[in-house]
């Protein structure tokens, strides 16, 4: 059980490290050129058509009126439903929402079974109505959540196969990517059903995991499917598959990032740094070394080429 | 060496096969057009001389859009190659790219190859589905090339991520750096992907990678374009003294059409509004500049036209191709409005200058240099819909379709000005479909609708415009014959001059009597003040 334990420590740590590496590193990347991609659900009054405050005369006098209401609208349909591939790819988006919705069901499932490990820990029972219905949850999301998952990943996986345009650009790593998660999934339900349908032992086992304790022996299937559990969320952020955090910055930073520069604003300096900054392109139009400002407003470069 | 292979086959990893041409489109594949050209044949294309093809590599699809030189020799290859790398691991530095690197760091790490890029490209669409246009197809190369060479650790697990048959040689270099010149960078791709990921910008650090690294770009973008414009004063050569004689020429005009004698101001220090043309307009469509000094001048508006080096040119060709150019130029731009003193600058009717000014430029101009921006769209429709000016809409009485520059809609969610003033002016106004953010690109975005040298034009009126004729096409299905003059309004310099070479090709004018132009003619036609018959029904 020792290994057991410690695989679920060591995943745990390697998959909160690495999602914070990479927030981290989406976060501090510098300021860039304004790069926005319409609609943007935050324009109030003209997201419907894709509109921005440029549509306005002297749009600059004018307050910036943002729908923040929206754009949670927006992202709870994206995120939620896959709006984008509805709209987009249907074909795709009768495997990948199942394949979605799946995860979120299990994400579901596992706060559900740590909030069990914490009652288990605190000695508390919820009788009840109130423990009928976390049981039935806690049954939902899980069986359901797997269902879901399998169901997705096999889709996703044989039109990776059938589908000519998709197989042409699909590396090992997305069949593996894809295999894995499956065979994860497929070894969960069938421990479950077989060793522990009602999730007891699972939450009595994460119990200890939270309160630090030695756990009971699990039955070897259970103990697999823990294992390659955690291995497998271990495995996510560091992979193409971590591409919930990268859709944030996407988003957020890029696609509706319309935020105006405005005259000794938060902005300009950050830009300010930025054009301080020394390049080393080396064609030759270019005057390698010098500093983004003085290489855009001195046109010896330029000059020199032209001779 | 290799036979090209077939436009559907060919993956990722065969970009540096040793073949004489990767594929060989077939252009009797290509998707048919509506009425009246269901039996539209194309000529046959003309082959390229010798010369030509010694001159420039064309293994690619035998198209040449950049012109690579064949090099001399088999060190200039491996020069070449390490110069690549060199740019590719720029390309991820905050100093080198700093313009940029979040976006492109992005979508390098984030694309799941689901592919629903695809369907929304219309040069992937209008080639008959051939596998090298496919968005996904250049920007996995990339990836690929990146995941392997970025780091030990990628080059480990290339077989892992299907990087390991991807080794730079100069097929490979001359087939990627051609192909980043197959891709408008319309970016509609980037707005119908799930996550978000934009191959039309990876397109364009591909782009700006051979430029900034190796010194190649399209001779009508960089020698011709940013570089005659930074040293003589306009891409299009036009020094002060030919843009005197423009504008001179511009003024007679107005007074020939018109009756009306309008000095067009240069240099008015303090002016309210300092107008930016693409300087293009003043040789190919003297009328766009003319009806805009028209329209200003009867609205009483304080305005001016700057004759300053660069500042008579709104163009900047850098934005499709170089960081550092683009960088130039629109310092430029802000340096020539900061001095005259302006209380705006409104840019005419360019897409491409909209968004290098008022989008991209947003973060460049700083400081004193932070002079407001606008669309001349915005406020022309001020003009028109709040009867600031009196149009008469009987006098546009012809069926009329917009086009929507993507750097104006998509890329800057400027829709509704031009259909409000439309509605006002054109009673017989209609959409294409689809339109406004959603459109789809002329097929001369991104500098290729003055790429006009060798074989190119062939490729862009076949592939890269097929789409937009046919939207063309299907608006005016219920008038398509000649007996009813039609116009197609596109507010964007590049996509007039796509639009004319796409109805000059498929003999529009001839078949089907449909004309294209800008917006303020339109409205100038339509104003009361001014002698009817603005607008000239004869092609040009």
């Amino acid at each position: 059980m020792l290994v057991v334990l410690v695989v679920t420590y060591v995943a745990a740590v390697v998959f909160v490290a690495a999602v914070v590496a990479r927030v981290v590193k989406y976060a501090t990347t510098p300021i860039h050129l304004r790069w926005e991609l319409y609609p943007v659900p935050h324009e109030k009054g003209r997201a419907a058509w894709g509109g921005s405050i440029f549509e306005e005369l002297e749009w600059w006098k004018k307050p910036r009126r943002l729908d923040r209401i929206g754009e949670l609208r927006q992202m709870l349909a994206e995120i939620a439903l896959l709006k984008g591939v509805w709209h987009h790819n249907r074909k795709l988006w009768f495997f990948s929402f199942p394949f979605h919705l799946g995860l979120y069901l299990l994400i579901g499932w596992l706060l559900l079974l740590l909030v069990a490990g914490i009652l288990i820990n605190t000695g508390t029972a919820l009788r009840g109505t109130v423990g009928d219905v976390f049981s039935w949850l806690v049954y939902l999301s899980g069986y359901g959540g797997l269902g879901l998952l399998i169901l997705g990943a096999l889709g996703l996986l044989l039109r990776r196969v059938f589908d000519g345009g998709i197989r042409r650009y699909s590396s090992p790593a997305e069949y593996i990517n894809l295999l894995f998660i499956l065979a994860v999934a497929v070894v969960a339900l069938i421990a479950q059903a077989t060793t522990d349908p009602g999730f007891g032992r699972l939450a009595g086992y994460l119990a200890s995991v939270i309160g630090f304790s030695r756990p009971r022996p699990l039955p070897t299937l259970l103990a697999v499917e823990v294992v390659a559990g955690a291995l497998l969320v271990a495995y996510i952020p560091l992979t193409r598959m971590a591409h919930f955090v990268a859709k944030y910055f996407l988003y957020h930073d890029v696609r509706w990032a319309d935020e105006p520069n405005t005259r000794g604003g938060r902005i300009e300096g950050q830009l300010k740094q930025v054009f301080a900054y020394r390049l080393n392109w080396s064609a030759r139009h270019i005057q390698q070394g010098k500093s983004w400002a003085e290489v855009g407003t001195n046109l010896q470069g330029v000059e020199e080429v032209k001779k | 060496m290799k036979r090209a292979r077939k436009p559907q086959e060919v993956r990722p990893q065969d970009i540096g096969l040793d073949a004489k041409q990767l594929v060989d489109l077939d252009f009797d594949k290509l998707p048919p057009l509506p009425p009246p050209y269901e039996d539209w044949r194309d000529e046959p294309i003309k082959p390229l001389s010798e010369a030509k093809l010694a001159a420039a590599d064309t293994s690619l699809d035998g198209f040449i859009g950049l012109k690579v030189a064949s090099p001399a020799s088999e060190q200039e290859k491996e020069r070449a190659a390490g110069k690549f790398l060199d740019g590719l691991q720029k390309l991820f530095s905050r100093e080198d790219n700093w313009t940029f690197l979040q976006p492109w760091l992005l979508a390098m790490e984030s694309c799941v190859r689901c592919n629903t890029c695809a369907d929304a490209c219309p040069i992937f669409e209008s080639s008959g589905r051939a596998e090298i246009y496919r968005p996904l197809f250049r920007a996995e190369v990339i990836r690929r090339l990146a995941q392997k060479n970025r780091s030990g650790l990628g080059r480990a697990l290339a077989r892992f991520t299907g990087a390991n048959g991807m080794e730079v040689n100069w097929p490979l270099l001359a087939r990627l750096a051609e192909l980043a010149y197959r891709c408008t960078l319309c970016r509609r791709c980037a707005q119908h992907c799930p996550m978000g990921v934009d191959n039309g910008l990876v397109t364009r650090e591909i782009r700006k990678l051979f430029s900034q690294e190796l010194g190649w770009s399209p001779a009508e973008l960089h020698d011709d374009g940013t570089m005659k414009q930074l040293t003589v004063g306009s891409s299009t050569g036009i020094n002060r003294k030919a843009l005197d004689d423009i504008l001179e020429f511009a003024e007679e005009d107005i007074e020939d059409r018109t009756g009306m004698k309008i000095k067009i101001p240069v240099d008015r220090e303090g002016a309210d509004i300092l107008i930016m043309h693409n300087a293009g307009e003043f040789l190919s469509w003297p009328e766009n500049l003319e009806a805009f000094a028209i329209l200003f001048e009867l609205a009483g508006l304080s305005w001016t036209i700057s004759g300053d080096l660069v500042g008579y040119d709104s163009v900047n060709y850098g934005l499709f191709y170089d960081d550092v150019q683009y960088t130039r130029v629109t310092l430029k731009h802000a340096e020539v409005a900061r001095k005259l003193g302006v209380k705006k600058v409104v840019m005419g009717e360019c897409g491409h200058a909209h968004k290098a000014f008022m989008a991209t430029g947003d973060r460049m101009w700083i400081e004193q240099c932070n002079i407001p921006r606008e669309s001349a769209l915005t406020l022309m429709e001020d003009l028109v819909c709040n009867e600031k000016i009196m149009v008469d809409p009987r006098r546009n009485d012809f069926p009329v379709t917009l086009h929507d520059p993507c750097n104006i809609a998509r890329s800057m969610g400027i829709v509704m000005p031009q259909r409000n003033i439309l509605k006002k002016i054109a009673p017989r106004f209609r959409e294409m479909e689809p339109h406004g953010v959603d459109n789809y690109c002329c097929g001369g975005g991104s500098g290729f609708a003055i790429m006009q040298s060798n074989n190119f034009p062939d490729w862009r009126m076949r592939i890269s415009g097929r789409k937009k004729f046919a939207q063309i096409l299907n608006a005016f299905q219920d008038c398509i014959g000649p007996e009813t003059n039609k116009y197609v309004c596109a507010p964007c310099s590049n996509c007039k001059g796509q639009i004319r070479d796409l109805l000059t090709y498929y003999q529009a004018w001839d078949r089907c009597h449909i004309l294209y132009g800008g917006l303020v003619e339109l409205i100038v036609n339509a104003m009361v003040d001014v002698k009817e018959g603005f607008l000239e029904w004869e092609f040009h």
